[in-house]
């Protein structure tokens, strides 16, 4: 797993000499269609070395032969102005370290587009490597009454030109036999000029050649854009749109995660009946069962969320809502098309970091990624009641709204808030070297997107979640178990010290209040001391490192409650057990404030971790995230135990 | 001649050059998407926070912020 995509991608790309065909295309050209059907669901992701800049390779056979085809990322230009647009660009000069250029070249180009695309053929065929242009969205051309005469097309640029519709799978087969001829295709005669002025005039001459007339206006994108885009009705339906979105995450959903739960409760009770040894059966059942059940018990969700962005990206509304909410980004020193990432973090920052792809400037990228684990993720949901269940009487109300309920949302308040803050401050940082990006993007007419297209856009997506995660959550947890269940305890001096070998809840405290993970959280004391934790909230803080919602049950368990997932009761009733203050309440409402606020800024998920490595290409951005974060997680506990000790007080 | 962010919204005009003051990195962007002289370009639609814009130009529609579009010299049609 540590070998990373990219290398493995690397190595059949030069190591065995396969063909290598590059794909080249403006953003919204069809290019990722055309890839798929290609290459089906073996595409391989990965990062290009050093940046943030996402690599997808995938191979294809053709008859005997195989080739690795290679998508780029989308561009509307070969002169770069990023350094993200500058390897693509070194990519297919051959500059890349230990790779050489691509052996041919695919382009793509959207024929309603063609008076803008040519300027990119031109600066592609300038190349002077083997190329052939794939002409998509013929059908809509038609349909718009537009025309191109595909094969004076061809004439007119010297290369060879296939009409594709990528997402209906039209001219797959043609293009494939034309990929396994790509020695013999026709260079241009005479390269495209260079010259910007000449450049346009060559892309009038090749139009007027192939007959071209451009497509009418796109008549159901004007008439849907005229309300969704519209000052009031347009905010009117994205904040609908928004919370259809929500519920349908968070409501449809949840059946589905009780299964998924109930599920693996069922195993684990399997495992504990049949399995006599009672510390093989914890870390199977517990540890194993229970961590791999924790990721996929998001899994619902998950998909939910990845089909719903696949959906409206397909559509044309993600760049609609993107260009609504572009000012409101633009404050936090973003564009409009973070706000999707950001949105999806309130799921799970997992998506929420996938999603920033779609941000065309390395700097946006990593400022999003900083920001996304301040919004509220599902996983902290559990441990919101749990707490706010102890710090507010479930009958105070403030007028017609209940308190419990206000605190909730003001989590959520702050979890976005912080995320913008935080997101402004990378961004600034990052804008002291080098220029500002300059702000564009498409708004392609609406489109049908097909069914196939939908779902393999959700299934990538979903697959890339799980293969990141399973691994590093189920070696998080079962650490995490050894370490709340290690040393070993014989019977003999569980009663030596009181405990009845046979009473399982009392043995469970036991093990816990003298394992390991007790120990490391006596030894944190100190740390945490000032927030007003003692050392077995700090085991919770420490379980809860694997994925957030574990703190709930972990808690159970140290406070032995008879109900460990319902574990309020027990928890008001726990005193400190030494130190100055024992004796006394340890759930006051200080020190539950500073939890909530702990828990709203730290990164507990090594998911998470996990995920930016993949996809800023190291470790130097996780680690960072993860040190700001739980700084600034503990200076915020202490204001906030600081503020609610003064107004109790 | 005027600037492209001050074309009011249904207007047309004609693409004179990017300035020269602006960026070269987002001038040579700029001439990418589709302004260059001769163009002819379209205000489509104001954002409900009076930015960013939707332009026509070169038979599609692109959105820009004010910043950009104040880099691109136009000649309104009479």
């Amino acid at each position: 797993m540590e070998a990373g995509c990219h290398s493995e991608g690397t190595r059949s790309a030069v190591g065995t000499a396969l063909p290598r065909i590059a794909l080249i295309g403006s953003p919204n050209a069809g290019k990722t269609s055309i890839f798929n059907a290609l290459t089906g669901m073996h595409a391989k992701t990965g990062n290009y070395p050093g940046v943030t800049v996402s690599r997808y390779i995938g191979n294809t056979r053709i008859g005997d032969q195989r080739y690795v085809i290679e998508d780029l990322p989308g561009t509307y230009s070969l002169e770069p102005i990023s350094p993200d647009e500058q390897v693509m660009v070194d990519v297919l000069h051959g500059r890349l370290d230990g790779e050489q250029s691509p052996d041919a070249l695919l382009v793509t180009v959207d024929a309603t587009t063609l008076r803008r695309s040519l300027r990119l053929v031109a600066q592609v065929l300038r190349l002077g490597l083997p190329t052939c242009v794939v002409v998509t969205f013929t059908d809509e051309l038609t349909g718009r009454q537009g025309h191109l005469d595909v094969e004076a097309f061809e004439q007119a640029l010297g290369v060879p030109v296939l009409r594709v519709i990528g997402n209906r799978g039209q001219g797959i087969d043609r293009l494939r036999d034309r990929i396994a001829q790509w020695r013999t295709w026709n260079l241009p005669a005479l390269p495209p000029p260079a010259e910007p002025a000449e450049t346009d005039a060559w892309a009038e001459s090749v139009l007027t050649f192939a007959a071209y007339r451009a497509p009418g206006r796109h008549r159901v994108t004007q008439r849907v854009d005229a309300v969704l885009l519209h000052p009031i009705w347009g905010s009117v339906v994205f904040f609908a749109v928004m919370m259809l979105f929500f519920q349908t995450v968070f409501t449809v959903a949840a059946p589905l995660q009780d299964y998924v739960e109930t599920f693996f409760g069922w195993l684990s009770g399997l495992v504990a009946e049949h399995i006599g040894n009672r510390w093989v059966a914890g870390l199977l059942g517990e540890a194993l069962l229970g961590g791999i059940g924790a990721v996929l018990v998001f899994v619902p969700q998950i998909v939910m969320l990845f089909l719903l962005i696949a959906l409206l990206e397909g559509v044309g509304y993600m760049s609609r809502a993107a260009f609504l909410m572009d000012r409101v980004m633009a404050r936090a020193g973003l564009e409009g098309r973070a706000f999707v990432a950001l949105l999806s973090s309130f799921a799970c920052a997992i998506p929420g970091i996938m999603a920033t792809r779609t941000l065309p400037s390395a700097k946006d990228r990593l400022a999003t990624m900083m920001a996304a684990p301040l919004m509220t993720c599902s996983a902290r949901l559990p441990v919101y009641v749990l707490l706010i269940g102890l710090l507010v009487d479930p009958q105070a109300r403030v007028g017609p709204f209940g308190v419990q309920g206000l605190v909730m949302f003001g989590m959520y308040l702050l979890g976005a808030v912080s995320a913008m803050v935080a997101a402004w401050v990378f961004k600034k940082i990052g804008d002291r070297r080098g220029a500002l990006m300059p702000f564009y993007m498409e708004m392609p007419p609406y489109r049908l997107p097909s069914v196939r297209s939908v779902l393999v856009a959700m299934g990538h997506s979903a697959k890339s979640f799980l293969r990141k995660c399973t691994t590093i959550i189920a070696v998080t947890t079962v650490a995490l178990w050894l370490l709340l269940n290690l040393p070993l305890h014989s019977d003999a001096e569980l009663r030596a010290h009181g405990v009845d070998p046979g009473d399982s809840a009392a043995v469970a405290t036991y093990v816990t209040d003298h394992s390991y993970a007790a120990a490391v959280g006596h030894f944190v004391a100190p740390v945490f001391e000032p927030l007003g934790f003692d050392w077995r909230i700090n085991v919770g803080v420490l379980s809860a490192q694997s994925a957030r919602e574990t703190f709930v049950a972990t808690l159970g368990q140290v406070a032995a409650a008879d109900d460990p997932e319902q574990p309020t009761q027990a928890l008001r009733s726990m005193t400190h057990t030494d130190g100055p203050h024992a004796g006394q309440a340890l759930f006051t409402a200080p020190t539950v404030a500073a939890l909530l606020v702990f828990f709203a800024f730290a990164m507990q998920c090594m998911a998470t971790i996990g995920v930016m490595r993949r996809e800023t290409g190291g470790w130097k951005w996780p680690m960072i995230a993860f040190g700001y974060l739980t700084g600034l997680a503990w200076v915020m506990a202490y204001l906030a135990r600081t503020v609610v000790a003064l107004l109790g007080g | 001649m005027s600037l492209l962010a001050d074309l009011p919204r249904g207007h047309r005009a004609t693409v004179v050059r990017v300035a020269d003051d602006a960026h070269p990195a987002t001038a040579r962007r700029l001439e990418d998407l589709g302004f260059t002289s001769g163009v002819e370009v379209e205000v489509v639609r104001r954002a409900p926070l009076r930015d960013p814009v939707i332009y026509r130009v070169k038979d599609y529609e692109l959105c820009l912020r004010r910043a950009q579009a104040q880099c691109v010299l136009i000649q309104e049609a009479a």
